[in-house]
């Protein structure tokens, strides 16, 4: 939601990256204040992915140029785990597996370490217990979660639902939603968007990066971007998205390509 | 091989030394166990320690093994409960306690009355007719010659018999500690599972000081049709120690083995499992070894399917830091007759640094036409996806390292059905795994 007097979480200006000497991000400008829902769209290879990545510190990619600041700081002084422990946190599109350690154990873990780094307090397993108990009972998740390994013979569905519950655990400033819909049926698309936006508030923004429309539906965002090419070339608001569903992005790239056109055009006088 | 042998040189003086105090043994009251013994001191006559020349120990150098000499161990009689509770497994009730080889009474838990064996050798003259047929009959010994040794000084060794149709409810523990420094021991163990029968069985290595000791132990179980045993490995020796053992398992028809043995401890560690499979007889065989330093882990395993619709399933993973050195060589055999067998195995090695080394030979020898085998071995280091996962998530590089370390252990150490082995086994890999990385 959009509210007054928010303030700006993240700043990306000029942004550049590429993997193996290929650029992927081009000049990329984005900012989300707090409070705000954005969604990023775009077709494949579009560099939706790989801009989420770069925000999580991904080691892969070599940023080229341009700045990111998170909550006014240089995000590209922070390492990962850094990130991770100052507010930035990554939904991943493929969590991955760890067969020999228990959900339960890793969560604890995981969120111990960030509240020790915010100096809060850490919690011993029976009261994280409970704790975690309460956030798996907002995002309707089984309590046998707890008890097995760490998305070991998940289904996509429950893999993506462990995702938000770890969003919900470290109570993220900035929280990037990798395709998180993808694959999902609906009743855990359903299920995932309500864990969203009872987690989403005033102080959190959230980006979306998504293929489809669909997640649309259920978590109402503030801002619509179309990604292409490695750059942001049309943001719109949640209307922007329906009129994707229907005609598709080439439209998108025309419009965008035309401007582009008018403006090295009217730079050339 | 005839050529290879020519040019070796006789390594009698190394058998001498390891002999010693064998012509000190009491003659037994068995006469099979005198007449096991004389075997072996022949076969002993034309055996020699093997070198980096022998196939079966190519990658194994255990020249540092000659170059100490041991004795046989004193008595350690002055030990009591409480130095060794420590090493107690909850759940096992009935525990035989073996000090530096030899059977210490006072320390044990036997069942009294009728119905299960558990006992050391000498305690169970009375049973020679069940034990005849399986003491010294399913591990061989003519060409291995350490096994040979065990069996030169075979006397004390612990014996578990289940009959016919019991099964036993808590797992039986066989705890072998070491106490003395530059001593020789060979535990040896015999597990006779009758038809219908179930038994757990903790096969316990542990030590109470880190200098060299010389292990070589033989095992050897036997499982009738129909019958079920868990068997439970753990190798936790000095990192000073040598430990050779030899297992030889029997499954009879529709029996069931289940197996995870763990290395952690020893200088120089080589476990030999063969296993042997009759009609319709299953198998589950799963390793680890965990090792650092300057350590050398090494397990080779046969898996034999003789008769047909057997199944076996294998995983074997090796973690190796420091300048440490892994070896898993595999066998699976199917033979002409072992139509339908289903097996599967996976050698799984994960390396922490650059100068330690794996060698991995899964083997598949097939001769019938009908079957379904898999393999499969992966070499490698942390996948850097998955370290980044884990710092994404706050966690710093040394702890996502380490996280996933221990899970690649923990994943064979959960199939233990023992839960505070269990627990107490992930504990010591999470230590051993948090210092290296």
């Amino acid at each position: 939601m959009i509210y007054q007097n928010s303030k700006v979480i993240l700043e990306v200006r000029g942004l550049c990256a590429s993997v193996n000497g290929i650029e992927i991000l081009k000049d990329l400008d984005f900012t989300a204040k707090s409070g705000e829902v954005h969604a990023i769209m775009g077709p494949n290879g579009s560099g939706k992915s790989t801009f989420a990545k770069v925000l999580a510190g991904h080691s892969a990619y070599e940023i080229t140029s341009g700045s990111i600041l998170f909550e006014g700081k240089n995000l590209f002084d922070l390492a990962p785990e850094e990130r991770a422990l100052a507010g930035v946190f990554l939904a991943f599109q493929y969590p991955i597996e760890i067969p020999g350690v228990a959900n339960s154990q890793f969560l604890r873990l995981t969120y111990n370490t960030v509240q020790a780094q915010r100096g809060k307090e850490e919690l011993d397993p029976l009261e994280f217990d409970d704790f975690v108990r309460e956030k798996m009972k907002l995002l309707e998740i089984s309590p046998d979660f707890l008890d097995r390994n760490v998305n070991e013979g998940f289904s996509g569905g429950e893999k993506k639902r462990n995702e938000i519950l770890q969003m919900a655990l470290l109570d993220p400033h900035l929280a990037i939603l990798d395709e998180t819909d993808s694959g999902l049926d609906i009743d855990a698309l359903r299920i995932i968007s309500q864990g969203v936006n009872k987690l989403a508030n005033k102080d959190h923004a959230i980006v979306l990066v998504t293929h489809y429309q669909r997640l649309l539906n259920y978590i109402v965002p503030d801002f619509v971007h179309v990604m292409d090419a490695g750059c942001i070339i049309k943001t719109g608001s949640k209307d922007l998205a329906l009129e994707l569903e229907t005609r598709g992005y080439d439209w998108v790239s025309a419009e965008y390509q035309a401007n582009s056109k008018t403006r090295s055009a009217g730079m050339g006088v | 091989m005839s050529a290879i042998t020519t040019i070796r040189q006789p390594a009698v003086d190394d058998l001498d030394t390891l002999l010693t105090g064998q012509k000190q043994l009491p003659a037994s009251s068995l006469s099979q166990v005198n007449a096991l013994r004389a075997k072996a001191i022949e076969y002993l006559d034309k055996l020699t320690l093997p070198t980096l020349r022998d196939e079966d120990w190519r990658f194994t150098d255990i020249s540092p093994l000659s170059k100490l000499s041991f004795s046989t161990a004193r008595s350690a009689s002055y030990l009591e409960a409480t130095d060794i509770a420590h090493f107690y497994i909850e759940e096992a009730t009935t525990r035989l306690v073996f000090i530096d080889g030899g059977y210490a009474p006072q320390l044990s838990s036997v069942p009294t009355g009728e119905g299960v064996v558990v006992a050391n050798l000498p305690a169970v003259t009375v049973h020679a007719a069940e034990i005849e047929p399986h003491l010294g009959r399913h591990a061989a010994f003519s060409d291995n010659v350490f096994a040979s040794l065990n069996t030169a000084f075979l006397h004390d060794a612990a014996v578990i018999i289940v009959p016919r149709d019991v099964a036993l409810v808590t797992p039986v523990h066989l705890l072998f500690i070491a106490t003395q420094t530059a001593v020789a021991s060979t535990p040896r163990c015999l597990i006779i599972a009758e038809s219908g029968s179930s038994v757990t069985l903790i096969e316990d290595y542990v030590t109470m000081q880190e200098e060299p000791y010389f292990i070589n132990a033989m095992t050897e179980i036997s499982l009738a049709d129909n019958a079920h045993v868990n068997h439970i490995r753990v190798q936790r020796d000095s990192v000073q120690a040598f430990h050779i053992a030899n297992c030889a398992v029997s499954i009879g028809r529709s029996s069931n083995y289940q197996s995870v043995s763990v290395a952690l401890g020893a200088q120089i560690s080589r476990y030999n499992l063969d296993v042997l499979l009759a009609e319709g007889a299953e198998c589950v065989v799963d390793g680890l070894a965990l090792i650092e330093a300057n350590q050398l882990a090494d397990t080779h395993t046969c898996i034999d399917h003789a008769k047909p619709y057997g199944v076996s399933r294998q995983l074997h993973k090796c973690i190796a830091g420091g300048s440490a050195h892994v070896v898993f060589n595999g066998k699976i055999m199917v033979r002409q007759d072992a139509q339908r067998t289903d097996s599967v195995q996976s050698s799984r090695n994960l390396l922490l640094t650059n100068k330690a080394h794996v060698d991995t030979k899964p083997q598949l020898e097939i001769f019938a036409d009908d079957v379904k085998c898999a393999h499969g071995a992966t070499v490698g280091q942390l996948d850097s996806e998955e370290v980044f996962y884990l710092k994404s998530r706050g966690l710093s590089d040394t702890a996502a390292r380490s996280l996933l370390t221990y899970a690649f252990a923990a994943d064979v150490i959960d199939r233990i059905p023992v839960a505070s082995l269990k627990h107490r086994l992930e504990k010591m890999a999470l230590e051993q795994t948090s210092s290296q990385s």
